[in-house]
């Protein structure tokens, strides 16, 4: 037990010496969350539009004033001529043109042939779709208004309920997700290298032929890690909660208990890496290239996993974020208890323990 | 002259290096490969429960319609509401539709008929987007019968605006034509990033800098000699990453490849500097990753890759003007898909421009012969 605590307090020296490290790490989280709660968002407000209206009635003028006035749309540009139209994408200014017929009250009135066409530059095709679906809103509303048709028959009132996220902040969805990614990178990118600066540092001989056992070496080298990942931990929720406004509506200690277990084994993993490669660049373009791509991707955080094709739903169990993310939305945001997330936090135990043996049984005793 | 010895010098401690000259070649191409499929933000299979309070023809035939369109899969049927909540607790379910009682007595009285629409809303606009597809299509259910029932009375018909949605671009509205140009954006960013981040500090924690140090070669040689090789892996990654668009999505830049290149060119010297400076700080290598990796995840986030940068807030919004990855991301989105050309994005090649001098000048400047 003394060996090992000694082993523990030159992990714990290697890291407090180098202070400027120990800086980074203990801030970069915190910018993270901050700079990514805030900008990461796909609510669509105050698109730019472009209006080609040739009748120039008091209708559309009507319509154009709805849509200016509404939170969704800022008019910037009346076009002259149909030629403009195709025009106004090139310089991504304008996400939308609206185009009246001619004679257009005129005609709605008598005829019935008048058309609105709505073109939306779908290089981003949500956006698109949703501010298509809001000036569809707010035409249909105006007809409604204008011809004073209050009860009509064989109308069916939709009553609408948000459950969680009434307020349909983005944070809601993405904070997790950002828990998750920077607690992966952080954790496996500081292990990662600490074996493999050893072995460039060549002290790993010395390591080697002490009588300490692979076993205790390797745990001795995660625990300084863990305890900067709990400060880590701590100033993700409070930021989280008091700066992003994000609630944990469940059980705070059910969630530490799932970040502890997710932690672990983001530091096994480092280990693994650690001792596999042989030098501290590499181990850290793996660590912090080839792993965050996946973590990105993959694990629920920007894409939702139900609109991957079945392959790759099937890879995203493998990755340990994506059951961390679920298990966090579950109780920060559902207000779910432990009953719910049994499954996330049995397949993480079962990750840390896996990993843990990994990096044990390939930890090389012998130099080449 | 020295020059030409320098770079040889690079070129063979990165092929020298097993792991990095694969990584140049398979990470640009496996993920381009696979990503742009996972990339999709589409909201469609929407799993809906029903309960159905009233047990009627129209009751039924409602949910018969909201099932044939497309948007809807009809998880299960609940008997009441607490189960329906429970199914979207465990994440089975994302919608409830709840139909009140008396639904088809109602609606034959010309009384209004009331359906309770229960969205799960942690995913903002997957929930926003399905109950605006629902309502929706309650409405067209509604016009439906009102249709059927009042054929003869054309007091309450009224002449109604046909709308015509058009989605230029991209017709389907199908997110790999997003996602290829950010994916490859990504790749470029991260490869001409990284890399030079670990080349300075790296010969400083190998000691190795001190032979460069000693010898007469000028800081501007030397900083050039780090740099041009990640210039050419840049193109290495960006003609790997058009090969796959085109090979595996069909993907043609609308406007051309040499313009691409043109801005490309740019955009490396300027993020590859940036790496520069950081390896020219940094101590160690981990500290020179951490922050490459800070500055890089930072730039993917804040410039418009996935989410857009119009749906930001505003200081977010003005920050995403510093990040070089915004005008690139922006340059190839609108050469590639819409066929903008130069006179089109000049103000986009100016501020690249700025950044490649801003950055190369602070490494050649930041860069200490003598401690």
């Amino acid at each position: 037990m003394k060996q090992f605590l000694s082993f523990v307090r030159k992990e714990f020296h290697h890291i407090f010496r180098d202070r400027t490290t120990m800086a980074i790490l203990l801030i970069l989280p915190v910018l993270m969350l901050l700079l990514f709660g805030y900008a990461i968002n796909t609510e669509v407000k105050n698109s730019k539009i472009a209006v080609y209206d040739p009748s120039n009635d008091s209708y559309t003028r009507a319509i154009i004033e709805k849509m200016d006035a509404s939170e969704y749309f800022s008019v910037v540009k009346m076009l002259k001529n149909e030629q403009e139209m195709s025009e106004q994408f090139k310089n991504g200014e304008v996400k939308m043109v609206i185009a009246f017929s001619e004679n257009f009250h005129e005609n709605l009135l008598h005829t019935g042939d008048a058309q609105i066409a709505l073109i939306a530059d779908a290089t981003d095709p949500n956006s698109a779709k949703s501010v298509v679906n809001y000036a569809t809103a707010i035409i249909a509303g105006y007809q409604m208004e204008s011809q004073h048709l209050q009860q009509i028959p064989f109308q069916i009132n939709t009553q609408i309920k948000l459950l969680y996220n009434p307020q349909m902040k983005g944070a809601y969805n993405f904070v997790p997700g950002v828990m998750g990614m920077i607690l992966m990178l952080i954790c496996a990118m500081m292990t990662s290298i600490s074996i493999a600066r050893e072995k460039e540092m060549g002290t790993m001989e010395v390591l080697l032929v002490s009588p300490v056992k692979p076993a205790m070496l390797i745990i001795a080298k995660t625990i300084p890690y863990f305890f900067l990942s709990l400060i880590n931990l701590t100033t993700i929720l409070l930021i989280s909660v008091f700066v992003l406004g994000v609630p944990v509506v469940g059980s705070l200690f059910w969630l530490l208990v799932l970040s502890l277990v997710y932690i672990f084994v983001n530091l096994s993993l480092g280990l693994v890496i650690s001792s596999v490669v042989n030098n501290q660049q590499t181990a850290l373009l793996i660590s912090g290239m080839v792993l965050m791509l996946p973590v990105i991707m993959l694990s629920g955080l920007m894409f939702p996993i139900e609109n991957m094709p079945v392959f790759f739903q099937w890879i995203s169990q493998l990755i340990p974020a994506k059951w961390y993310i679920i298990g966090v939305k579950k109780i920060m945001i559902k207000g779910l208890g432990f009953s719910a997330i049994i499954p996330q936090l049995t397949v993480l135990s079962g990750m840390a323990v896996l990993l843990v043996a990994i990096s044990i049984k390939k930890f090389k005793y012998r130099l080449e | 002259m020295t020059l030409k010895y320098l770079l040889e010098k690079e070129f063979l401690q990165i092929k020298r290096n097993k792991f990095m000259p694969r990584m140049i070649f398979i990470l640009p191409f496996v993920a381009l490969a696979l990503f742009p499929l996972v990339a999709n933000f589409e909201v469609k299979d929407i799993n809906l429960v029903v309960v159905d309070n009233d047990h009627s023809s129209f009751s039924a035939r409602m949910v018969q319609k909201i099932s044939s369109s497309g948007y809807f899969r009809l998880n299960k049927v609940s008997a009441d509401y607490q189960t329906a909540l429970y199914n979207i607790e465990q994440d089975d379910a994302d919608v409830i539709l709840e139909i009140a009682p008396g639904f088809e007595k109602n609606l034959m009285n010309f009384q209004p008929a009331g359906v309770l629409i229960s969205t799960n809303t942690v995913n903002g606009m997957k929930g926003g987007l399905s109950s605006a597809y629902l309502s929706g299509i309650i409405n067209d259910f509604s016009s439906e019968i009102r249709a059927e029932h009042l054929q003869n009375n054309s007091k309450l018909k009224a002449n109604a605006i046909e709308i015509i949605p058009r989605y230029d671009y991209n017709p389907h509205l199908e997110y790999k034509y997003t996602m290829v140009p950010a994916i490859l954006m990504m790749m470029l960013a991260m490869l001409s990033g990284f890399l030079p981040a670990l080349n300075i500090v790296g010969e400083k924690e190998k000691g190795t800098i001190e032979q460069l140090n000693v010898t007469p070669v000028s800081k501007f040689t030397l900083i050039l000699s780090k740099l041009i090789p990640y210039w050419v892996i840049g193109f290495i990654v960006l003609t790997i990453c058009f090969l796959v668009a085109w090979m595996f999505y069909g993907m043609i830049s609308a406007g051309g490849y040499l313009q691409i290149y043109l801005f490309a060119a740019v955009f490396v010297l300027a993020f590859s500097g940036l790496g520069l400076v950081i390896s020219n700080y940094a101590n160690t290598i981990q500290q020179a990753m951490f922050m490459m990796f800070f500055f890089v995840i930072t730039f993917i986030f804040l410039s418009g890759l996935y989410t857009p940068v119009s749906s930001m807030p505003d200081w977010t919004q003005a920050l995403s003007r510093i990040s070089p990855l915004r005008y690139m991301i922006e340059v190839l989105r609108f050469i590639f898909l819409k066929g903008s050309n130069f006179f089109d994005l000049k103000w986009h090649f100016a501020a690249l421009c700025g950044f490649a001098v801003l950055f190369n000048g602070w490494a050649v400047l930041s860069y200490r012969k003598t401690k």
